[in-house]
Order: structure tokens, then C-alpha cells, then sequence
């Protein structure tokens, strides 16, 4: 982001050989995830079970819908901190609908609406001014979280309508929650946008030269603030989401997601500086992010130490293909 | 008078001081000396931490992983203390510096050797840095009551009418000072910000400064760490969590391009004193300190609305709209 770029190319399925989707960094990806499964499942006899496998996946799904939007909004060369502090915001919102009677509909319509809103306030702020994303974002995040703790204070909303409960806790079919169902079809939707239409395509040129689109005909600014529109979109359902999953609100929700959604998108292979990047990958890495925090925790081992983990794997992931170049050109450091 | 109004820090001290006035309309003896001593105090830490953040944002970098530093660091430096109070206080500052300095120098070596952008490396290491205190510390607390009195007192101790907390603060100011004024790294550091390739060709190592802000950021760190443990009396692995943002606001408000190129001294000094009088002044205007976090997130938003003003790119314009996206 705020390193120097160094040029690259709009990656076209066509020129590529087989070999390189062999060795492509989804395949690294798939890799990890199965040594993680396998590892797993040998460490706790706990962990094969249908119930805790499904149980797995609300490790993730939240901060996987926000991650699959911030994917979009990295490779257009953005980002967007603020996305936790939505969440809170959102919920916050809801919250107050409960004490005044709304219904299950109703809630939900707010949630959404309130995500898309703030995600609007970012994007004209970005686009309208021409400010740096991360900057405006920080700001925005402390001020959407700041109107969360001005309304609740040290209070918790509760009280949420019993049908309220389905999305977060619901099933659609035998062990698949409905969290997981929305996520794997919010992913292929996402699929389909970023690399099977034209808008998807205009994200990776935005991304690698956001000046040439310009010149090219490209609306950039209108680009980057659908995409900023979308982060808070996401943010919104995942709002429902978490909200309904608790049962409560407290203006500390969701504290952290941004950065664990940012890693997710990063170590799904999406390029920081902007440009490149798969959905497929980030669908993975929130897969593997919570395969190691749900294996972690069979074994006991507490939250904090899990992050070891998970900085560890962001890092050494995106080192070894760098490292593994070097190696083989005989010339590392 | 014209060009001294150019000046982005006047324009914040202007603002400090009708920010303080403003306070003072509320509340009369806010504006008094001994109540402005104790800001500056509260917010030492605040702009010492802004102003190792500073010289790695001048290069186009970014350090997350500051608070997770201060948060290892400090832990370190209290469990040492704990375990063998005889440790004299210097001593424990310089082991702090060292510690910091080895965590900066992860960060850096990363950035520079293989590569990695600083956002993705720090995102890394802030998580990391803080898992590792939970294992160093296995969860405990170190309380008030384990620490030597010296450990606490050190910071407190007045000289001149000033605690040493302030007299640290205003030392690392001097030194941040003369080096980014006065020296070729200094020079180099504005420089690899403001056009990277012309520095290479200037004969500027570019990774190489990277390492050094980052060894830098990183002492910072260790230093702020030992001085919020010993001021605030708790080590914990919750020390500081979120703390990186802050310390980020500070260098935003203070007039710091997150771009790279454009800072100085006195404005992440001026950025920090801002924030702080912000947290100080609330509760003592009747205001509930939950309108903190709005409060200074409206002003970040603010500062940054009002410095890319200044900060449009001064080249050749082809096209005004391609110019504006």
C-alpha cells in the first residue's frame, strides 16, 4: 500500500501453462490446509466429528463475507480498517431497533442498510476528495465505533426476537449452518463478479494502474466506491450475523476482525500493493484460518497464543515463495 | 508572514491553543500551568511512540506492531524486575531498548531482505509479538506489588519541576530532532520517501534505511514499553491493545503523509499533544470519555481532509481528472 509498486501484468488465464496452476499459490494453499486437516485430526479425536467440523466454520464465515469484499477493494489498491467498527455500529443500530420493538425483518433491513451506509461515507470520502483509504478508514473506524460506545456506553442490548436467532445459529441442512451456506454463496458470487465480468476485470486494472483506466475510459472513482459500498455491505450481513449468533451487543463486538479479515485476504495471495489476487484463495485461507484456530483450541491452547500461529503462517506463507526464488537463483541474502 | 503561514504546525498549534481555550471557557483551570504540565506528562509516551511511528511512515512504511513491542517489552522488563529487584533502573532501559530494538529489527529485516510490504510484515508480527508475551508471562499479571519501588518511582522522580517521564519525552524530541534536521540518515529518510528511485540513483540504500526506521520504531517501542509499565503500574498481555491506531492517528493529525516524504518533529509531536488533550479534557468537562473515540475519529478524518490539501502532487498536469482519481 504504501510501498513502492513494482510493475506487474493483469494475470490472463490464457498464456498460462499447466504446470503453473499446479504450482500456484492455491495449490500451496491447498496444501497447508490438508497437512493443518491431517494434523488435526491425529492431535484430538474430537475433531472428525460432523458436529465439531461444522461447529469449525463459525471460526470463520463472519469475517470470511467481510474478507471476500476487502479482496475486491485490495486488489482495486484500497483497504478499509473501518470494517469492525461497522459491525459494531450495525449492531449498535439493531440493538436500538430491539428496544423498540422491531420485528426479525426489520433488523435485518437495518443492519444491512447501516453496512451499506457507512460503507458509502468511506467511499465518497475516498473518491470525492482523492484521500489515502487507509488514513480515512482509521478515521472512520475510530468514529463508528465511537458512536457504538457513545450510544451504549457501558451497556449490552439484548432481548433479540427468537427467529432473530436462525442466522446465526440456524442450520439449512443437517450439520451445513446457515452461516456457512451464505458464505459459500456469497463466495461464488464474488467468484463470478471478479473474474467472470467485466466489472471484476476493471477491479485488477484499477488495481495495477489506476491512472492508464483513467485515460482508458475506466470510472475509477466509481469503481472504488461500489467496492467501498460492498466492504459495508458485507460488513452489515456479517453484523446480522454475529449479533444473532450472541445474542447481544456490546460496543467491544467484532473488536480485531479487520485485521484478522485483511490476513485472510493476504494469505489468500492478494497482492497489498494492489492488482492480483483470487477469490479461490481467500475462500481458502478462511478455511485454513479456522482449521489452525479450531485445532488450536481442541488442544487447549488459548486465543492469544493461537495468533502466534496465524501471524506465523501469514508471514512465512508470503516469504516462501520469495525465499524458495532465491534459493534457487543461488543468491539469497 | 505569508510563508510562515505555510507552516502545517503552526495551523495545528493554533488549533492546540483554542482547542485548550475552548476547554478553558468550560473549565478555567484547565489552561493553568501546573494542569498543561500534566497533559504534556500524560501524553509523553504518546509522542515519543509518534515519533519512532514517524520516521518509518516518512519512508512510505507503516509499523503495526508497535503497541504489540511496547506490550513484550514491557512485560520483559517487569518480570525482570519482579525476579531480581537489585537490577538497577538504566540498566532495565537499556535491556528495554535492546529488546525493542531486536523486535524492530524482525520487522525490518523482513521488509528489507525478502521483500514483504511493511503492512503485511507488521500485521504479522503485531499478532505475534503479542501471542509471544502471553507465552513469556504464561498469562499472569505482573501487579503493583511485585514491582520495586524504584521500578515506579523512576519515571516520577521531579527534576527542575518537571517529572523525568516529560524530560524523557522532551530528550527524545532533541535527538529526533538533530537527526532528522541534522544528519544524512535524516536526509536519506525524507529522501527514500519522497521518490524511492531517485534515491537509489543518489546513492541512497533503500532497503537499508527501511532496516534502520525499523530498528528505530522498534527501540521506540522497548523504550515506551518499560515507561507505560512503570507508569501505569500493571503488566498484562492486554497492555496497549489497539494502541498502534493511536499512535498511526497521532502521525495523521500531526500532519504526516501516510505516502510517504512529508513530516517533521513537530508536527507528530504537536498531533500526539492533540490527542492527549483531547483524552484529558473530556472528563473534565463533564463530557462522558465514551465520546473519546468519536471525537478523535472525527478529527483524524478531519486532519486528513485538510493536509491532502497541501499534499497534491506539484507535476505536470496532462489531464486535471486523471490527476483528481
Amino acid at each position: 500500500m504504501t510501498d513502492t509498486p513494482a510493475p506487474r501484468h493483469i494475470p490472463d488465464r490464457l498464456d498460462k501453462p499447466l504446470s503453473s496452476a499446479i504450482f500456484s499459490w492455491e495449490a500451496l494453499l491447498v496444501v497447508i490446509a490438508v497437512l493443518i486437516f491431517a494434523v488435526n485430526s491425529f492431535a484430538s479425536p474430537y475433531f472428525l466429528d460432523p458436529w465439531s467440523l461444522s461447529d469449525l466454520t463459525f471460526n470463520f464465515t463472519e469475517k470470511g463475507l467481510i474478507a471476500l469484499a476487502m479482496a475486491l477493494l485490495i486488489i482495486s489498491g484500497e483497504i478499509d480498517l473501518s470494517v469492525a467498527a461497522i459491525v459494531a455500529l450495525a449492531s449498535t443500530m439493531m440493538g436500538m431497533a430491539v428496544q423498540a420493538g422491531a420485528g426479525t425483518p426489520v433488523l435485518v433491513v437495518i443492519g444491512i442498510a447501516v453496512g451499506l451506509g457507512c460503507g458509502a461515507f468511506n467511499g465518497l470520502l475516498v473518491t470525492r476528495l482523492g484521500l489515502p483509504s487507509i488514513v480515512v478508514t482509521i478515521g472512520t473506524m475510530s468514529l463508528f465505533r465511537g458512536i457504538a460506545f457513545i450510544i451504549l456506553g457501558d451497556q449490552a442490548y439484548k432481548g433479540y426476537p427468537a427467529s432473530f436467532a436462525f442466522f446465526g445459529q440456524g442450520y439449512v441442512w443437517w450439520v451445513f449452518s446457515f452461516e456457512l451456506a451464505l458464505f459459500l454463496l456469497a463466495a461464488l458470487i464474488y467468484w463470478f463478479v471478479l473474474h467472470r465480468t467485466s466489472f471484476g476485470r476493471k477491479v485488477f486494472a484499477v488495481g495495477n494502474n489506476p491512472v492508464a483506466c483513467q485515460f482508458s475510459g475506466v470510472r475509477v472513482g466509481r469503481i472504488k466506491f461500489i467496492l467501498f459500498c460492498l466492504t459495508g455491505l458485507m460488513s452489515g450481513i456479517a453484523a446480522v450475523l454475529i449479533t444473532s449468533r450472541l445474542g447481544s451487543t456490546r460496543p467491544s463486538i467484532a473488536q480485531g476482525y479487520e485485521l484478522e479479515a485483511i490476513t485472510m485476504v493476504v494469505l489468500g495471495g492478494v497482492s497489498i500493493l494492489g492488482g492480483a489476487g483470487s477469490i479461490l484463495g481467500v475462500v481458502l485461507a478462511a478455511f485454513i484460518m479456522g482449521l489452525v484456530t479450531f485445532g488450536l483450541g481442541l488442544l487447549n491452547v488459548p486465543g492469544i497464543v493461537m495468533s502466534i500461529f496465524i501471524g506465523l503462517l501469514l508471514i512465512i506463507v508470503i516469504a516462501l515463495p520469495i525465499v524458495w526464488r532465491r534459493l534457487r537463483e543461488g543468491r539469497f541474502a | 508572514m505569508k510563508n510562515f503561514l505555510k507552516y502545517r504546525e503552526i495551523w495545528l498549534l493554533a488549533g492546540i491553543v483554542l482547542l485548550i481555550g475552548l476547554i478553558s471557557t468550560r473549565f478555567p483551570s484547565f489552561a493553568d500551568p501546573a494542569n498543561l504540565r500534566q497533559v504534556f506528562n500524560d501524553t509523553s509516551i504518546l509522542m515519543i511512540l509518534a515519533l519512532g511511528q514517524m520516521v518509518v511512515i516518512l519512508t512510505r512504511s507503516i509499523d503495526l506492531s508497535m503497541a504489540s513491542n511496547l506490550c513484550f517489552t514491557g512485560m520483559v522488563v517487569a518480570m525482570l524486575n519482579a525476579a531480581h529487584p537489585a537490577i538497577p533502573i538504566p540498566a532495565l532501559i537499556v535491556i528495554a531498548l535492546l529488546v525493542g530494538l531486536a523486535l524492530g529489527a524482525i520487522n525490518g529485516f523482513l521488509v528489507w531482505r525478502l521483500n514483504i510490504p511493511s503492512i503485511v510484515v507488521t500485521l504479522g508480527t503485531l499478532t505475534i509479538y503479542r501471542g509471544a508475551t502471553f507465552v513469556v508471562s504464561g498469562g499472569a499479571w505482573v501487579n503493583a506489588d511485585q514491582m520495586s519501588p524504584d521500578f515506579i518511582n523512576f519515571q516520577r522522580a521531579a527534576f527542575l519541576g518537571l517529572p523525568a517521564l516529560s524530560w524523557i519525552a522532551l530528550l527524545v524530541i532533541a535527538l529526533f530532532f538533530l537527526v532528522m534536521t541534522r544528519t544524512a540518515l535524516g536526509r536519506s529518510i525524507h529522501a527514500v520517501g519522497v521518490n524511492p528511485t531517485a534515491s537509489v540513483y543518489a546513492g541512497i540504500d533503500v532497503g537499508r534505511t527501511k532496516f534502520i526506521v525499523f530498528c528505530i520504531s522498534g527501540m521506540i517501542g522497548g523504550l515506551a514499553g518499560y515507561l507505560w509499565i512503570s507508569r501505569y503500574v500493571i503488566a498484562s498481555v492486554e497492555v496497549a491493545n489497539g494502541y498502534e491506531l493511536n499512535i498511526i492517528a497521532a502521525c495523521v493529525i500531526g500532519g504526516i503523509s501516510i505516502a510517504g516524504g512529508i513530516g517533521s518533529v513537530g508536527g507528530a509531536v504537536l498531533g500526539a499533544l492533540f490527542l492527549g488533550i483531547i483524552s484529558n479534557a473530556l472528563p473534565v468537562i463533564n463530557i462522558s470519555p465514551f465520546w473519546q473515540m468519536a471525537i478523535s475519529g472525527s478529527a483524524i478524518i478531519l486532519a486528513v481532509v485538510l493536509n491532502a490539501r497541501g499534499e497534491r502532487r506539484q507535476g505536470r498536469i496532462i489531464l486535471r481528472k486523471a490527476e483528481a482519481a
